[in-house]
């Protein structure tokens, strides 16, 4: 095993600079004679004092304590955690995207700008929508958005609706985003088939029902082919219908969001369309509406003039206002719409058929190992379920620990919160058939472990830099920076 | 099926053993539980495939079409600056196993990232002077908005006090954010580049849960927080800071002069402005709010065998276990753009920070006094600035107009005040980094007083 590693701040040597900085080259005053000595820093920043080789070496080691797609299998189900393109890379660094100001005379980033009104143009056409903002900076922020917009709209009708409905199975932070846009959430129970249970839809809808929350394919990776059905149910009752649109990898260009009768969605560029997950963001969430409820989109919108020219469009009165400062995070949005130009729309249609072939055939052989509760034919993602190895001690999250002895990121464990012991794996359009076997191979030969040696299991890992963490310790006595000032 | 792509490794033989595997006949089985009724016949109307060829080509021409500051000399700040960039930055934050990594949910394989971020917050701890700093959040902006939400939850109160020196789209978003928490918002003018310390005074009172002040504010003009700081605590309100940290070299840490809640965006520290985003919000609270942080925070812990170790902390905060109880939705932050932040601090170190900044210091004030000597143009405001101060032009004179005279001089102007403030038309921002050389400043100042 490694040893500890040291923090860069443990690494300081008084003296030591890793800066290069231009001598000043304008006549100079004590900064005390520009800003009262009141308002002067008392005591410098305590940052460390090193040289450019410790930098280079520090972060290069923690790079090689963390685990990224590129070094292997990465089947996170629910983040879709595909090959990251390296042209995706190479365009957003371009300096006629990564050094432009959105303040700039709008004749001076024209590009930029068909760039956004393309891509604008080509996640409607994805999701059947009409019309898109590319402003939200997270799949979470773009939850909030539609559902501002949302409130927006039944207010614009004289209407008070309080109440955003979502299945046992959505994400967590479908409720939260409802909470933090004003409204309460009722949570419905799924059916025995992982389903929403029309019933239980029935009895929460009402005059007071803003809207339903769904992701389909589920979070149990199951397509509600009921949805025509759900759709109506909420639209009779006056609320619109969400779609969390997490789960998108598994329908594009096989069906749409727009046309199962949803009036709002959320993408997450960081999914679906490829750009990296840098170890938790940056994303982007773009959201896209029908048409009643385009007055409401966050201002501005790009948009085109007559004579080709693009612009920002602020005249939007009945807009819920800004929700992103500037135009969202553009230099994602370059890589999302590298990405979409890699394939088109027949490519993006076979990402999502291999995706969800893929996943079946997962789900098909590792279905002798593991209980899967919801059999069938799956998405792009499938359910498992641990508890048969509770019989030996044995509870998922150990298995996932075993699985990094065998250079595999584990899958999502304990969600959804509604099947017990729960192992969540996609695996994506992006991985092969031998990286699939290796993997359920060493599923397999996991579960046979927890029968035969199960300490094995619930003492993993073994190869890794730290071993188990105390995670209580943390929350108990939080540690939350190294104190160095 | 006969599709290939340089992303997929799926062969007609994989497909067809996979499929035999499954029992089906055709990945056209695989969908049968989508409804005939909703199923998308034909192809979507949407940009079609390039080759890498065609598409670098492509690509290429439509950055070409845009002013960047390799080509154009910049003065414009606003909230996004011009500054040097380190190199090791990009060696760094390009290294896949930062880029292509999820959250760090398994901390043992991510310990790279766990402790990158502690890293962070401890960097922001010590710039802010704060005690506790979150994994960072949206962009500096929407961190001001979840500031305001913050100090609403935590004194129980629905008035957020914010100044109008604030960053205009960090206000419309505090607006924004407000309409959906029921919160009122009370917005303060201002005097000399200032706020008003006389209308804060009066608008302050038992139902304010926060004043919202930002140092340098949009003016560029230095705060008197200590001034500010006695108004609020007076009537047990938050004094939220939003802050430039590049600015943090030189001025008092927030923390020292009361703050309860420090904010700020992290472009400063070696982020590309690319039309604005991504940034990277920073989110500093005083220890009793510890619990009430929005977003992620990492903590320092031990293994099974003593070895110091990071995690994912304080997760019951979070809506995965809190759900609707949550008073927050963030999820995913800026982490990788964080990694920017703090390579970049790793680099400065403690004499680099300081240097930069006096760096600005010194050359925004040279270049205000250039300009301010030139014909007509005047300085309005006397209060102290960092790196970005208010130019008045000659009567007559349109920002937009001068800037698309600079703009075919090589240079990109400065804001045009009047866009977000009507009484400041004819009014423009400039700032000045420490990439500006004097000749440069010089040539503005020059064409800037032959435009006007």
């Amino acid at each position: 095993m490694k040893p500890e590693k040291a923090l860069i701040f443990e690494m300081s040597r008084p003296g030591r600079v890793a800066y290069s900085l231009p001598a000043c080259d304008v006549p100079e005053s004590a900064p005390a004679d520009y800003i009262p000595a009141s308002m002067l820093r008392s005591k410098p920043a305590e940052l460390p004092e090193v040289y450019e080789v410790d930098v280079i070496r520090h972060y290069t080691e923690l790079s090689r304590r963390n685990f990224g797609i590129d070094n292997g299998f990465y089947p996170l189900g629910s983040c879709t955690m595909k090959y990251n393109p390296k042209i995706n890379e190479n365009t957003a660094r371009f300096a006629g995207f990564a050094g432009i100001h959105p303040y700039q005379p709008v004749e001076s980033i024209q590009g930029a700008l068909e760039l956004l009104y393309t891509l604008q143009n080509d996640l409607a056409a994805l999701t059947g929508m009409d019309q898109v903002t590319l402003q939200p900076a997270a799949g979470a922020h773009g939850e909030w958005t539609g559902l501002m917009m949302i409130r927006a709209y039944h207010e614009s009708r004289g209407e008070k609706r309080t109440k955003v409905i979502v299945p046992d199975s959505s994400h967590g932070t479908n409720p939260a985003s409802a909470t933090v846009a004003g409204f309460e959430t009722i949570t419905i129970t799924s059916n025995e088939r992982g389903h929403v249970d029309l019933d239980a839809l029935r009895a929460a809808v009402g005059p007071d029902t803003a809207a339903l929350m769904l992701t389909n394919p589920s979070t149990l990776g199951l397509f509600e082919e009921q949805i025509e059905e759900i759709a109506a149910i909420i639209h009779k009752a006056g609320g619109l219908l969400y779609y969390d649109g997490a789960n998108s990898n598994a329908i594009m260009g096989i069906t749409r969001p727009g046309d199962m009768g949803f009036d709002v969605v959320h993408l997450n560029l960081h999914k679906t369309m490829s750009t990296p997950h840098g170890g938790g963001g940056p994303g982007a969430g773009p959201v896209g509406v029908k048409s009643r409820l385009i007055p409401f989109l966050p201002k501005p919108v790009v948009a085109k003039r007559e004579d080709g020219t693009f612009y920002f469009d602020f005249d939007r009165p009945a807009s819920i206002g800004r929700v992103k400062a500037y135009y969202g995070n553009f230099g994602i949005l370059v890589r999302a719409y590298t990405y979409i130009r890699t394939y088109g729309p027949e490519g993006l249609r076979r990402v999502s058929e291999c995706a969800v072939l893929n996943a079946n055939y997962m789900m098909r052989r590792l279905s002798n190992a593991y209980e899967i509760p919801y059999p069938g034919v799956c998405k792009h993602e499938f359910v498992m379920s641990g508890r048969g190895l509770k019989r030996y001690g044995v509870r998922t999250l150990d298995v996932a620990k075993r699985l990094l002895d065998f250079g595999y990121h584990p899958p999502t464990i304990y969600f959804p919160l509604n099947v017990e012991e729960c192992i969540m794996i996609e695996p994506t359009e992006t991985e092969s058939k031998e990286t699939l076997d290796a993997f359920v191979d060493t599923m397999i030969s996991i579960a046979k472990e927890a029968e035969e040696t199960p300490e094995v299991v619930l003492n993993a890992p073994y190869d890794t830099v730290v071993r188990r963490l105390d995670e209580t310790q943390a929350a108990r006595k939080p540690v939350l920076n190294c104190s160095c000032g | 099926m006969s599709y290939k792509h340089r992303y997929i490794p799926m062969t007609e033989q994989d497909e067809a053993e996979m499929l035999q595997t499954i029992g089906a006949q055709t990945i056209e089985d695989l969908f049968r539980d989508i409804p005939a009724s909703i199923r998308y016949r034909g192809t979507l109307p949407m940009s079609s495939a390039l080759d890498e060829q065609e598409l670098l080509k492509h690509m290429k021409e439509l950055a070409g079409r845009n002013a960047d500051n390799e080509r154009f000399i910049s003065f414009l700040g606003a909230g996004l600056y011009d500054h040097h960039i380190p190199v090791v930055i990009n060696h760094i934050i390009s290294r896949s196993e930062f880029y292509t990594a999820y959250t760090p949910y398994q901390p043992e394989i991510s310990q790279g990232e766990l402790q990158a971020i502690f890293e962070f917050q401890s960097y922001i701890c010590e710039l802010t002077g704060m005690a506790v700093a979150n994994a960072s959040m949206y962009d500096g902006a929407t961190a001001l908005a979840e500031a305001g939400a913050l100090a609403s939850a935590a004194t129980r109160r629905k008035q957020v006090v914010i100044s109008r020196t604030v960053h205009p789209e960090a206000r419309e978003i505090m607006h924004t954010t407000a309409r959906g928490l029921g919160l009122e918002v009370v917005e303060i003018g201002y005097a000399g580049g200032v706020t008003d310390l006389e209308q804060l005074q009066s608008a302050v009172s038992d139902q304010t849960a926060a004043v919202i002040v930002q140092s340098p504010n949009f003016f560029g003009c230095v705060e008197d927080i200590t001034a500010i700081e006695p108004i609020v605590h007076a009537r047990k309100g938050l004094l939220v800071v939003s802050m430039n940290p590049m600015a943090m070299g030189l001025l008092e840490a927030p923390g020292r002069l009361g703050a309860d809640i420090v904010v700020g965006d992290a472009q400063p520290l070696g982020i590309p402005a690319s039309l604005g985003g991504p940034t990277c919000g920073f989110f500093a609270v005083a220890e009793p709010l510890m619990r009430r942080m929005p977003g992620r925070i990492v903590g320092q812990t031990v293994d099974r065998d003593g070895k110091r170790g990071f995690v994912l902390t304080l997760q019951a905060r979070e809506q995965h276990i809190r759900r609707e109880k949550a008073t927050s939705n963030i999820c995913s932050n800026q982490a990788l753009l964080a990694l920017c932040a703090s390579v970049y601090l790793s680099t400065m170190g403690k004499a680099g920070i300081l240097e930069a900044a006096n760096l600005n210091l010194q050359k925004a004030h040279y270049a205000a006094s250039a300009i301010g000597s030139q014909s007509g143009c005047t300085l309005p405001f006397p209060s102290p600035f960092f790196n970005e101060f208010v130019v008045k032009l000659p009567d007559g004179a349109s920002a937009a107009e001068l800037n698309r005279g600079l703009l075919a001089s090589g240079f990109i102007g400065g804001y045009d005040l009047g866009e977000t403030y009507p009484e400041l038309a004819g009014h423009m921002l400039v700032a000045v980094t420490e990439k500006r050389t004097k000749a440069e400043i010089d040539q503005f100042a020059n064409r800037l007083g032959e435009l006007v």
